[in-house]
């Protein structure tokens, strides 16, 4: 890649900042969702999917993958630029996180020009719909155990087994698939493949599963003698667990490739502060509460923390003694951080607090406690805090395996 | 909004060198058996140890080159602080450091061109503010000092005085009418009793009760009354970074040491850094250990600043304290028995987090704080 003069840069820059003012839509009636897990309705479904197609068409999105595939074909920089301006737009969420984060980088990175050619556009366009089908109802922290079975029976794989928490399964066209292959292997890991299954084929049945918030998003899926095309097979069989562990390095930035913009949006910490001072509690502002002050400065020095860490990440002499500290730790300190930010908001109420959405009389409309029963999906999915624990002990500290 | 500020956290090649220069010199010279025969020993360091670091230009890091200083800036000091710390050494380069500071903000030019040589030559100097009283704020001083014929009778007593018996000179905080000052004493010129040593927690440390009372000053004995409120500020966030650098270094090797023994002891059959119970909590100091030596380098960074830099003060003082007493903390826990013996090591740092944790304002102390600076 050529390098790029700063007046390209900035010129890009300017073009992205006015698209973005001018073509970010005004806040709809119904809940948007914060994250690619909260899509639950077909209202915010249809939304959302209008909107990265109009992002992509704009050059906005996939700018730094191929052209011939559909991608912008420039460099990663100037997508970064694109990213940064639709959140300083505040610009809503891209549907089709799987699509964009795992499956596209995996296709360009692997697959052949022919799959490249049949995916890749309908990615970025939203067209096509992509969920993951990793974790299931007998093995969630434990991957490498899955147990959905996947027969080669002539030119296909006939899969038998269940799926569950499913990001959008209902609306997906595809599934980033691992399945066993080998159940006799002597490592449970080397009978694993990974296949880019069709959702669309008969006997795959999707079931919505509701949330804790009362909210769907989620599904489970059913495979019943459900019949793949071979040709979807990727990395070889046997080779599901390398190739599944080469996505999460996409989703955790250690490859790149991503498509860019993003797919969660945090909470704005300053709006916790904001409600301190108008939440009652015991007769008067949570905010005069000592107690209450305490811990939300507490919570706001995390906050800075987690900004510094990643900061202190890029500093080499200051990360020497354990480098992968930082990166590995992230996502603990950062979801954790939500879970407990938000359950103050809600001790900042009083009685209030145990208002739910729906309540005239909840402090906005209840969206803490909303976004608190929301907040343990990221505590829990990608890997529980529990697990994370595991992964930083014995990775960063080299500690035994638990 | 405060917190929505930008965060900043640079490193300048001198911290880097510093840092590099620092973790050797005092891994070389602050073995645990040296430390453990260091705490038996009256002056509490080693005075050959001492001359190196003066050698090494260590003494002069923040002051200026005209009064033989290499004119860099506490944020340099941080990474020499922090590596001391993680070696639990003892001596009086922290309070040295302090007093030249007290002495930069604070000082006449005579007192700076007089005394700043020396310190960059390696004579110690320490500061005395804590009072009996208890209160972590420095402007609330019962000391006072009193002008008769010219000169200044005082009365009054502080408390954790450290290093008070290898300084040359003292920085005392009085009441002079009605406002706070700051004056500079000769230890050598102290009555014999004045200065009793305190039993503390920490046994790698020096520290003393000072009695004032009956002692006459100078009017010379005075820095410049009109910054003294301005000192006192700047030596309370000083202090809290200082300290901020001397727990995280500690933590670090609180974390490393216990780490060592959860893979190595065994129990049931297995090591027992494998059991859950002793995994997640390790992690957890770990965690909390690496939050704080980010507030810590950014604290450094932004030193001085209006606001932005009393906040990351105060971030990194109550973060890597605290961080520190729960490692600690665990470390006595994970050891079992052995833990609970004072061979163990882990009553050394836990030892030490007593005094970085209260002195010059706890994690709640400091906390009550920054909600008035932030909220």
């Amino acid at each position: 890649m050529s390098e790029i003069s700063q007046k390209e840069l900035d010129g890009f820059r300017a073009d992205a900042r006015a698209w973005f003012s001018e073509n970010v839509p005004a806040k709809p009636e119904f809940m948007m969702p914060l994250t690619f897990m909260e899509v639950g309705t077909d209202q915010q479904f249809d939304f959302l999917r209008g909107w990265q197609k109009k992002v992509y068409e704009a050059g906005y999105l996939g700018a730094a993958w191929p052209k011939k595939y559909g991608g912008g074909g420039l460099a990663q920089a100037l997508q970064d630029i694109a990213t940064q301006e639709m959140y300083r737009a505040g610009g809503p969420i891209m549907l089709n996180a799987i699509g964009l984060n795992w499956a596209g980088p995996l296709i360009l990175d692997m697959g052949t020009d022919e799959q490249r050619n049949q995916y890749i556009k309908g990615i970025l366009s939203a067209e096509d719909i992509w969920c993951q089908g990793f974790s299931e109802p007998d093995h969630g922290s434990d991957l490498g155990a899955a147990q959905t079975r996947a027969v080669r029976d002539g030119d296909d794989y006939v899969i038998n087994g269940s799926k569950i928490w499913t990001t959008q399964g209902n609306y997906a066209k595809y599934m980033i698939l691992l399945a066993r292959t080998n159940p006799d292997a002597q490592r449970k890991y080397d009978g694993l493949s990974f296949f880019l299954a069709p959702m669309t084929v008969p006997g795959v049945d999707t079931v919505p599963i509701r949330k804790l918030t009362g909210e769907y998003g989620f599904t489970q899926t059913f495979f019943t003698d459900a019949r793949i095309p071979a040709t979807t097979l990727m990395g070889g069989e046997g080779k599901g667990w390398q190739v599944a562990m080469r996505t999460l390095e996409y989703e955790r930035g250690a490859r790149g490739g991503q498509a860019g913009g993003y797919v969660m949006v945090y909470p704005d910490v300053s709006k916790v502060v904001d409600l301190a001072k108008r939440a009652m509690r015991n007769g008067r502002p949570a905010f005069d509460d000592p107690a209450i002050r305490e811990r939300l400065v507490k919570l706001l020095t995390t906050y800075r923390g987690l900004k510094l860490n990643s900061t202190r990440a890029l500093i080499a002499p200051l990360v020497r003694d354990r480098p992968l500290s930082l990166p590995l730790s992230a996502k603990l300190v950062r979801s954790e951080f939500y879970r407990e930010i938000n359950q103050l908001a809600m001790a900042m109420q009083g009685p209030h607090g145990a208002y739910y959405v729906g309540e005239p009389e909840a402090y906005d409309d209840a969206i803490w406690q909303r976004s608190y029963l929301n907040s343990f999906s990221a505590t829990i999915g990608g890997g529980t805090s529990q697990i994370q624990h595991n992964i930083i002990g014995e990775h960063v500290l080299g500690l035994p395996k638990s | 909004m405060t917190m929505e500020m930008e965060v900043t956290l640079a490193f300048s090649e001198e911290q880097a060198e510093l840092l590099e220069v620092a973790q050797s010199f005092c891994r070389d010279k602050s073995p645990i058996p040296t430390v453990r025969r260091l705490i038996e020993d009256e002056l509490g360091y080693d005075p050959g140890v001492w001359a190196e670091m003066a050698r090494l230009g260590w003494l002069g890091i923040a002051v200026p080159e005209e009064f033989g200083g290499s004119g860099l800036s506490l944020a340099e000091v941080v990474p020499v602080v922090e590596q001391m710390g993680r070696r639990l050494m003892g001596g009086p380069f922290v309070s040295t450091t302090l007093a030249a500071q007290a002495l930069l903000v604070g000082g006449a030019e005579v007192q700076k061109s007089v005394i700043l040589p020396g310190i960059c030559a390696g004579k110690a100097a320490t500061l005395a503010l804590t009072e009996p009283h208890g209160d972590w704020d420095l402007a609330h001083i019962e000391t006072s000092a009193t002008e008769t014929d010219g000169k200044f009778k005082l009365t009054g007593v502080k408390i954790f005085v450290v290093d008070a018996m290898s300084a040359e000179w003292i920085i005392v905080s009085v009441m002079k009418n009605g406002e706070p000052a700051l004056i500079i004493i000769d230890r050598a010129s102290l009555p014999e009793n004045a200065l009793r040593r305190e039993v503390v927690a920490d046994e790698t440390r020096r520290s003393f009760r000072l009695q004032l009372d009956g002692l006459i000053v100078a009017a010379d004995a005075f820095l410049d009354t009109a910054r003294a409120r301005e000192t006192l500020t700047h030596l309370d966030l000083a202090t809290s970074l200082l300290l901020s650098a001397e727990a995280c270094g500690g933590a670090a090797s609180c974390i490393d040491y216990t780490v060592e023994y959860l893979n190595t002891r065994k129990q049931f059959g297995k090591l027992i850094g494998s059991y859950q119970s002793l995994k997640h909590p390790i992690v957890d100091a770990h965690v909390a250990y690496e939050l704080a030596r980010s507030h810590l380098y950014s604290a450094a960074s932004v030193f001085g600043r209006q606001g932005e830099g009393e906040i990351a003060a105060r971030m990194a003082k109550s973060e890597a304290a605290e961080a520190l007493a729960f490692a600690a903390d665990r470390a006595i826990q994970f050891h079992g028995g052995f833990g609970f013996t004072y061979q163990c090591d882990a009553q050394l740092y836990r030892r030490r987090g007593m005094w970085c944790e209260y002195q010059y304002g706890d994690g709640s102390y400091q906390r009550a704080k920054l909600a008035k600076l932030m909220l």
